[in-house]
């Protein structure tokens, strides 16, 4: 049988604003069988949109579609007038984009926008459209399929956002679908809703289909094979079993290593003497009210400790206040309740009343090295300012000094006369990393220091971040989304939900249950790279559960909307207990542990 | 950048924008050297005398040199407009920057005043102070910059607030830098291109109010001139098209024009490259 696909030596450039022609994409090529899916992946950068764009036969504004051919479903797809292509998209072939949010037009309702494509293209009447969709919202694991079109895109969730956006690219039945990288921007918890839901989707309906993605955890669970990009060009190729378990290439081989963070470091007892000591923390955003109160409480009763040479975890979802309590240990947001000592002081939690000493051993490394470098100033001047405002080294003595912290990044000293504009986004975070250094700091607080960046690029800041703290002896603070980053540079975890510290323990205990039931969804939410994980996931975490009721009191156990194992009776109205177990472990719920343990060890709930 | 690649890369209106501001700079710095007559004497019979070999822009109503009249007008009314916009700008980034950084009741004080002062209109403002304290040179500066800081603070203000919110300046303050140093180090540098196309602006409006309030006859005295009142005091030529009437006022439009031209290109070039 003819593939529905065929790609064949395809070359993009692109023209740079200096005249000089880029290649982005050189000599690639693929076929996909009907029904299968092929995941493009590879690091930002290497291409895997711009191939992905192609196969509608689209170019950004200033590349090129150079040479090569296209042909889906036996449409020369390159030879396409504009009218022509326009009959391509839509109909033959869909496009999904990474954020659901900006192909919403957020004034027209759901269903509209969702049925449009078929509206246009003339493949059903309304009623058929709209009949179609409500299967497909189904489909999707929507709630409230019927009703969910009648709503504004705003009244709806990121990932439910997403998953209409599916819908709307599937109601033209199309041949092929791309898929680009749908889940990157949501939560993790989210993303396996989202993930669940496309797997069914593409799985039943029997959809050829292109994912694109950096993740290679997620394509394991996607995909039937995978080409591997790499600056344009296609590094390997093949079934998704060959190309995670026995990788020839050996830039597939690194990117298999990073998907799967090994340990570093050893951990450390909590014997030593504390560095930063965090009690019952009150913090929150806007005005105060008459008890000294904050309008929006983000952090509620927040204990927190980290020994001397320490590093420990702070995970959580997007909005759940760890970026919040990085700011007030910094001193940028004040608390208003509760208190922080350093090495034994109390620590001012205004900015105003903190010496330059205890700013200088503090130091914050911000989530987003974009935008934390002063565009205005080049990287020496970043780099000199800590050096003389701490330590009043200028001249010789700080160029010196400078030349050090940019090898001890692993910089060359060149970057040193550059702008951050001129650098990429690790190039960045390593500037970011060494301004902190500059201070000779005891505790550095990092606040998603690798998010941003790719697997391996982000695989060798961590690698970086545990080197300095065997050779320096600094303690940290690592705020992180992904628990497995955490597990992997941190003696301890700490996980947050909307502002409460749920869990909390070392990096053995939270390597096996029992785990508070958030954490619990976090850890195995997490995709591994594992070839049919998706499909194994326990019952428990399945749930899209029935609605709690009338808002929650305050006090009460935030997860209660979204646990699968709570108690009725207890959990909605006392406030949940705290559970410690030797060693430190801390579990803030009404379930007790064993019965915890036992849920999640893969008994029935 | 250097100067010259900057130069390179600017599109044509920018360039021609650039020749006629150049040109006009070197008219107001030596133009005084150049004028072949003084400027008060009279040197013809003909009044209103057309463009010729001896009076190439022609004669005024007196029959005075136009040629030597217009340099020495340009040089007043840059001098001037240059002086009144440089203190409108400093003062206004200034009194921005401190109200930004300092933020709270600060800012929403220094605000309100500035506020208070954008709705007094410039005309009349300068009506006024003319009226009360008679005008001259240091007045007609002093007047203009009234007029303009708080429209300049008002740009500044906005940029400096967006400034003051991005990650390096919260970075600054974790680090335990003191106001002066955020105000002067981290968020000026980012505001000085929009400024500086602000700055533009200012001119051309100190030109336009310079040169209106001396049409009125309440700008430059005689025996000095401004292009202003070099247009007032020629306006009876307007009916024979007299050059002494239309130099002066093609003077002040070629000006005002070519600094648009200039800034628009420059600060559109600005967004392009941050872009
Ligand atoms: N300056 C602010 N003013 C008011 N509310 C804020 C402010 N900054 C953050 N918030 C709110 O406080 C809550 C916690 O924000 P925070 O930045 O600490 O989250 P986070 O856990 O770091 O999230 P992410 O993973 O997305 O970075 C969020 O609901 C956020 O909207
Ligand atoms: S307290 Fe109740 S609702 Fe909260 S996590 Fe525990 S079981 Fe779930
Ligand atoms: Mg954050």
């Amino acid at each position: 049988m003819d593939p529905l696909v065929r790609v064949e030596g395809l070359r993009i450039t692109a023209r740079k604003p200096t005249g000089e022609a880029a290649v982005l994409v050189d000599d690639v090529g693929f076929e996909i069988p009907k029904g299968e899916v092929l995941a493009l992946i590879g690091e930002s950068g290497s291409g895997k949109t711009t191939v992905a764009l192609s196969l509608l036969g689209y170019a950004r504004p200033g590349c090129r579609i150079e040479s090569g051919r296209i042909v889906v479903d036996g449409i020369d797809v390159l030879s396409l007038d504009d009218e022509g292509r326009y009959g391509l998209r839509g109909r033959k072939v869909a496009y999904i984009a990474q954020s659901a949010a900006a192909a919403f037009n957020p004034m027209k309702p759901l269903m509209d926008q969702v049925i449009e494509a078929a509206l246009i293209h003339g493949t059903a009447t309304r009623a058929a459209a709209e009949a179609k969709a409500v299967a497909l919202f189904a489909d999707l694991a929507l709630p409230d399929p019927g009703g969910i079109g009648r709503r504004y895109p705003h009244q709806v969730s990121g990932g439910q956002l997403q998953r209409l956006m599916a819908a709307m690219a599937l109601i033209t039945d199309p041949g092929l679908v791309v898929l680009d990288e749908p889940t990157t921007a949501l939560d993790v918890t989210t993303q396996i809703e989202v993930l669940r839901a496309f797997r069914a989707v593409v799985r039943d309906r029997g959809a050829t289909a292109v994912y694109v993605s950096h993740d290679l955890a997620v394509v394991a669970q996607m995909a039937d094979r995978i080409v591997v990009l790499n600056g344009g060009r296609a590094r390997e190729s093949g079934t998704v079993d060959q190309v995670i378990n026995h990788p020839r290439d050996e830039y597939t081989r690194r990117l298999v290593a990073a998907a799967a963070p090994q340990p570093r470091g050893e951990p450390r007892g909590a014997v030593e003497t504390p560095l930063l000591e965090v009690r019952a923390l009150v913090a929150g955003y806007g005005r105060l009210d008459r008890d000294g109160l904050p309008a929006a409480r983000v952090l509620e009763d927040i204990d927190l400790t980290i020994a001397r040479g320490a590093a420990v975890g702070v995970i959580g979802e997007s909005g759940c206040g760890k970026t919040t309590l990085a700011r007030v240990i910094a001193g940028l947001v004040p608390a208003a309740r509760g208190d922080v000592r350093f090495d034994g002081q109390p620590l001012p939690t205004d900015l105003r009343h903190r010496s330059r000493e205890q700013f200088r051993r503090i130091q914050i490394v911000f989530q987003n090295a974009d935008t934390v470098l002063n565009p205005a100033h080049s990287i020496e001047r970043i780099l000199a300012r800590p050096l003389a405002f701490y330590r009043g080294l200028r001249g010789e003595a700080a160029r010196a000094r400078i030349a050090q912290l940019l090898d001890l990044v692993k910089l060359p000293a060149s970057v040193a006369s550059r702008r951050p504009s001129e650098l990429s986004g690790g190039q960045k975070q390593r500037v970011n990393l060494a301004r902190a250094l500059a201070a000779d700091p005891d505790l550095i607080l990092c606040d998603e220091v690798t998010s941003a960046l790719d697997t391996v690029v982000g695989a060798a800041i961590l690698d970086l971040l545990a080197d300095l703290r065997r050779e320096l002896g600094v303690s940290y603070l690592f705020i992180s989304h992904d628990i497995s980053t955490v597990r992997a540079v941190c003696d301890e975890v700490v996980v947050l939900y909307a502002g409460r510290k749920v869990d909390a323990g070392d990096r053995a205990a939270m390597g096996h249950p029992p785990f508070h039931p958030y954490a619990d969804l976090l850890i195995a939410s997490v995709p591994a790279l594992r070839i049919g994980w998706l499909d194994a996931l326990p019952r428990r975490l399945a749930a899209s559960l029935p609605p709690v009721g009338e808002a929650l009191d305050e006090g009460l156990c935030p997860f209660l909307p979204r646990c699968a194992v709570r108690r009725a009776g207890r959990c909605d109205t006392t406030p949940a207990p705290k559970q410690v177990l030797p060693g430190g472990r801390e579990i803030l719920c009404h379930v007790s542990l064993d019965e915890l343990a036992r849920i999640q060890s893969g008994g029935a709930a | 950048m250097s100067a010259v690649a900057r130069l390179a890369t600017l599109p044509w209106p920018g360039r021609i924008g650039l020749a006629i501001v150049a040109f006009w700079l070197a008219m107001a710095a030596f133009g005084g050297f150049l004028a072949p007559h003084d400027v008060g004497a009279i040197v013809s019979q003909d009044v209103f005398g057309a463009f010729s070999a001896r009076h190439p822009l022609g004669t005024d109503y007196l029959g005075r040199d136009m040629l030597s009249r217009i340099l020495h007008g340009s040089r007043f009314t840059i001098g001037l407009a240059l002086a009144a916009a440089l203190a409108a700008s400093t003062c206004g980034t200034a009194i921005a920057l401190v109200a930004a950084t300092a933020g709270g009741w600060v800012d929403e004080a220094v605000s309100r005043v500035m506020d208070a002062f954008i709705s007094i209109p410039s005309k009349m403002l300068a009506l006024v102070m003319v009226a009360a304290f008679g005008s001259s040179p240091a007045l007609l500066i002093l007047t203009a910059a009234l007029s303009y800081t708080p429209g300049a603070f008002r740009i500044a203000r906005a940029l400096a607030v967006n400034v003051r919110t991005l990650d390096f300046v919260q970075a600054a303050r974790a680090r335990g830098e003191g106001l002066p140093y955020i105000a002067a180090v981290e968020i000026l540098p980012n505001m000085v291109n929009p400024m500086l196309a602000d700055f533009g602006l200012r001119f051309v409006f100190v030109v336009l109010l310079l040169s209106g309030m001396s049409f009125l006859g309440l700008g430059v005295q005689p025996p000095d001139a401004d292009l202003g009142s070099l247009v007032r005091e020629n306006i009876s030529g307007l009916f024979e098209g007299a050059p002494a009437v239309i130099v002066p006022a093609a003077a002040i439009a070629t000006l005002t024009v070519g600094v648009n031209m200039l800034i628009d290109s420059v600060s559109g070039r600005a967004r392009a490259v941050e872009a």
